[in-house]
């Protein structure tokens, strides 16, 4: 009996403590923190931390950074848009994620017009523009990517390769040397469902093979790309399509060459400078293909207080703001602002080889995918699914290239998309021959 | 004084007034979504979604996972659970230590076998001090089919057993003592006790632990995604891929419409089977 | 095990026979909580050990105890609070869905009505659809009706996952209670309301416990919902373990254990109520 009235009682307490403390809980809600600032840059925990402390801390004002996935950061900007009431500030987030956005944001051209002096290059103002003749985003933070390696691979270059003017089958030529060498595959991508390898199609394989990423995507030259690819992979580490960052196999030790985003090399070049290198993307017959990475700053129509975001943004464009970014995340500024001495060595290391890169005589710069709207996401699933089923599942080349063109060809004409540098300017739609 | 008839009814009204509010609402939003586009009615969507070629091998993985996992787990917690019911003393320490999984949640258990499976793992590091390999191994290569299965059978019968074992404990608890042990005077064996008096008072409880496991196996994600990448797709992978990252509310909600589809019909076979038999019975 | 099954009485198996059997019992018990342990101990030894360690091969199977990893998390700002946050909504889901889930599970397992197998499908549809695309209406809703970033509206979210287990389980608990315990009470002069309290809720009190049990770690361990609603009021899943994924090895691992421990303590804090009670249970 006791024990009955014991367990009511103290379910009946259990609710009024919870109650109590909900209630306590709650009242914080009214209570501001500060500008939400929403996005999808900056996610690892600690490099989140580090905007914090060493990024945002200056500015003044509270700001409350959140790093999002893809999923939660699109759910809560739909949630937002559709009910219109807004809770968030500023967005952070790479070019693609905004061409979704476009006719939601707010035109930040006062903004652009303040940063007249930090010289931001003009193929970023043109990108930030979204095909408007507004800056629709501020252009942040860039990168890129390039190929890294563990000095201990070094010894096993085919003879007469030059590390800053390889070819892709000298890259086949010294991923086989390594695996008979060790016995294990030492070349890898990350092809895992968070590594970034449909940019290299898109912006190092298909503009190095075919120099073009969507007119040629089935020519002739393809298939000869493809087949390259496929030799690369037999002797690459199969566990590439686990890998999301590459630094993490390259700090293991199960890869001693990968090609990857240099902000997600920045913890094994940070934490063994002298064990790796950072060296420029191979070259195909049509030259050496290499892409930016762009990250924005963009107001949303429901922002609570544009003109807060907007001063926000002018602080995160301060030179020091950027040279403050960079050390904690690894992206470069867009802006002109001096580089310190003191620069972790990841920045070194990384910062060359893209020099070098973007300055090879060969080079052929690739942007990033324009006027796609939110159909990004299915253009790379196209890149995506032609290495799945060529490359992992054996389809044969030619066929998966027809299936996919197709495919291809209905995202243009859906998106009504001109052609993108390296593919020739084109007369309205971009085509897919 | 409340009707008899009208009783349940009243018993009802909070879950389903709150069921329709926080689901069927926003559920019936989202699944317009699969049959529209631009307001008007078209099947497009689940045309798009049957012809991505990741569609069929997304629906056989998650069947196969499905039809390997909830047997494991229902036999592994009837053993448990009878093995633990036995027990005279450090009863309450086992369960707890069984029970353990359930505080996991899928991206934790995805982490944590993915320690011990991944190439520079622990499984690897025991083989190497064993001497069996001299180098880190990957046992998990997108083309070995058998083993990211098994991998990905492992980690969830390790994280999700356990709320098997919670239903079917208390079931069995709740079965008279006297039953077994008058079964036990007339001279039945510990096996047909199990089968002729354990398992038909278990029934109730055994088809909840079946009904649960299956629908939360079917929504097998996390760990499939942490252990094998994109080289095990399952369904509730593709439609998160078609809603966030290839931004298409349409096919993602079409997805989840099979994935409704397929897991409801797995529930219905459930309870007509079981119904029958106690039909059987009366 | 076969020489127990084939002998025809209990009472007749010889001394030595029945000791094996035990001892067999025991060792496959052993077993299975080494089978449970061992991943949780192994992903310690790697929150535990020094990055170096961690990304090593091969790995020891002892911890060098550095709390470096560890300590990024524990000293993270605002951990304490999400933690906090965390509880208090894994609680009122835990009330929750025992307060609308337990009435109708009683319904189900007491009466026959028409209706009855279109609610139970409702139950079931419930948890059978993937959340994280009802995130997008559920979010305009509360964001219209204010209840966007509080800790109860994310609770109510919450409950929808774990009401349909709640309302399943305490079904199958209610219908295994004999109704001839029920009715005798009415006999001896008891109301209905009155029976079920003090006739069956105590014999399914270990049931319900677990059921409770189980909608505390569903909330606890939600992520999507829990980022997308709570903006201040970030709960700790949502507040530090959704970027785990892309967080270098030995701050996953530490993430990881950060993650496991609150809900191994909270486990061993309800295990008496989860189990000790089977004693009156078994009467």
């Amino acid at each position: 009996m006791l024990g009955k009235q014991f367990t009511l009682r103290g379910a009946l307490s259990a609710l009024a403590v919870t109650a109590g403390l909900s209630a306590a809980f709650g009242a914080g809600a009214a209570r501001a923190d500060g500008m939400l600032f929403w996005s999808t840059q900056a996610r690892p925990v600690e490099e989140a931390q580090a905007v914090r402390e060493q990024v945002l801390a200056g500015f003044g004002a509270p700001v409350d950074f959140q790093p999002q996935d893809n999923g939660p950061f699109f759910t809560r900007i739909q949630a937002e848009l559709e009910s219109g009431k807004g809770t968030i500030a500023v967005l952070g987030g790479l070019h693609a994620d905004f061409s979704t956005l476009v006719p939601n944001m707010i035109d930040l051209d006062d903004v652009a017009g303040t940063l007249g002096d930090a010289h931001i290059s003009q193929t970023f103002t043109g990108l930030s523009k979204l095909g408007t003749d507004h800056y629709k985003y501020i252009p942040w933070m860039q990168a890129s990517y390039v190929m890294a390696a563990n000095k201990k691979a070094l010894q096993y270059l085919p003879k007469g390769a030059d590390i800053n003017a390889l070819t892709y089958d000298q890259l086949i030529e010294w991923a086989k040397a390594m695996k008979d060498a060790t016995g294990s595959p030492k070349f890898g991508l990350p092809a895992g469902p968070k590594g970034l390898l449909h940019r290299f199609f898109q912006g190092y394989a298909y503009p190095s093979f075919t120099g073009s990423v969507v007119t040629n995507f089935r020519s002739p030259e393809a298939v000869a790309m493809w087949d390259k690819l496929k030799e690369l992979w037999a002797v690459a580490q199969p566990a590439s399509t686990n890998y999301g960052f590459m630094q993490e196999p390259l700090l293991t030790g199960e890869v001693w060459v990968a090609w990857e985003h240099t902000s997600r090399l920045q913890d094994a070049f940070n934490k063994m400078p002298d064990d790796f290198v950072a060296f420029p993307a191979p070259a195909g017959p049509q030259g050496r293909g290499f892409m930016p990475v762009l990250t924005g700053l963009a107001v949303l129509k429901t922002a609570p207080d544009a003109a807060e975001s907007k001063k926000l943004i002018s602080y995160l464009m301060k030179p020091e703001s950027q040279v403050a970014m960079l050390k904690a995340t690894g992206f470069f500024p867009v802006t002109d602002a001096k580089l310190p001495d003191d620069m972790p060595a990841s920045m070194r290391i990384s910062g060359a080889a893209i020099q070098a890169q973007s300055g090879a005589k060969d080079a052929v710069a690739s942007l990033l995918p324009q006027g796609l709207g939110e159909l990004g996401g299915r253009f790379n699933k196209v890149y995506t699914d032609s290495f799945q089923r060529i490359v992992l599942a054996g389809q044969p080349v030619k066929d998966v290239l027809d299936d996919e063109a197709k495919v291809l060809k209905s995202i243009m004409d859906e998106a009504k998309a001109p052609c993108w540098a390296p593919d020739k300017p084109s007369e309205g739609t971009c085509p897919v021959n | 004084m409340i009707s008899k008839r009208a009783l349940p009814y009243l018993l009802l009204l909070p879950a389903t007034v709150f069921l329709i509010v926080f689901f069927v609402l926003p559920f019936l939003q989202v699944a317009w979504y699969a049959v529209t586009d631009d307001g008007g009615f078209t099947l497009q969507h689940f045309e798009t979604m049957r012809q991505d070629w990741k569609f069929m091998p997304a629906l056989t993985n998650t069947f196969l996972l499905v039809i390997i996992i909830v047997p494991i787990q229902i036999a592994l917690s009837l053993g448990m659970a009878s093995l633990v019911t036995k027990m005279k003393t450090g009863r309450e320490l086992v369960l707890y230590i069984w029970t353990i999984p359930l505080g996991i949640s899928d991206l934790a258990a995805g982490l944590i076998w993915l320690s011990i499976l991944d190439q520079t793992g622990f499984m690897n590091s025991v083989l190497f001090h064993l001497g069996v390999v001299d180098q880190p191994v990957n046992h998990l290569l997108y083309n070995d089919y058998p083993a990211l299965i098994a991998a990905v059978v492992l980690a969830e019968v390790w994280r999700s057993t356990a709320i098997v074992l919670v239903v079917l404990v208390a079931g069995m608890g709740l079965i008279p003592k006297e039953y077994g042990e008058a079964a036990e005077v007339f001279g039945a064996s510990p096996w047909k006790r199990f089968i002729k008096v354990t398992l038909p008072l278990l029934r109730p409880s055994l088809q909840t632990a079946l009904i649960l496991r299956t629908i939360l196996a079917f929504e097998v994600f996390a760990v499939a995604v942490a252990l094998t990448g994109t080289n095990l797709p399952v369904l509730m992978s593709e439609t998160f891929h078609w809603q966030f990252d290839l931004q298409d509310r349409h096919v993602a909600s079409a997805y989840a419409l099979v994935l409704l589809a397929v897991s409801i019909a797995f529930t219905l076979v459930y309870l007509r089977v079981l119904r029958v038999r106690e039909e059987e019975r009366a | 095990m076969s020489a127990v099954t084939e002998t025809e009485a209990a009472a007749f198996v010889p001394a030595d026979a029945r000791r094996a059997g035990r001892m067999l019992n025991a060792a496959i018990i052993i077993l299975l909580c080494v089978w449970v342990l061992l991943p949780i101990y192994l992903v310690l030894v790697n929150a535990l050990s020094d990055p170096q360690t961690v990304t090593g091969w091969p790995k020891h199977f002892v911890p060098t105890f550095d709390l470096g990893s560890l300590s990024f998390f524990i000293s993270y700002a605002g951990v304490l609070k999400a933690l906090g946050n965390s509880v208090v909504v894994a609680v009122l889901t835990m009330v929750l869905s025992l307060g609308f889930g337990a009435p109708a599970g009683y319904a189900l397992a007491r009466f026959d009505f028409p209706g009855k197998g279109v609610f139970r499908l409702l139950v079931l549809m419930t948890r059978a659809f993937p959340l994280p695309l009802l995130a997008l209406p559920l979010a305009v809703m509360f964001i219209r009706t204010g209840l966007d970033d509080s800790l109860f509206g994310l609770a109510l979210v919450h409950t929808t996952l774990a009401l349909p287990f709640s309302v399943l389980i305490t079904a199958s608990l209610f219908s295994g209670i004999p109704f001839e315990l029920e009715e005798a009470a009415w006999t001896l002069g008891c109301t209905r309301l009155q029976a079920v309290r003090k006739v069956v809720l105590p014999l399914a009190l270990p049931g319900i416990a677990a059921s409770g049990v189980f909608a505390f770690v569903t909330s606890w361990n939600e992520v999507f919902a829990a980022a997308v609603l709570t903006i201040r009021n970030r709960t700790l899943t949502a507040f530090l373990i959704q970027s785990l994924d892309v967080s270098p090895l030995p701050l996953k691992f530490a993430g990881a254990a950060v993650l496991v421990l609150p809900a191994l303590i909270f486990l061993f804090a309800v295990r008496k109520y989860l189990f000790s009670l089977w004693g009156i249970a078994n009467r």
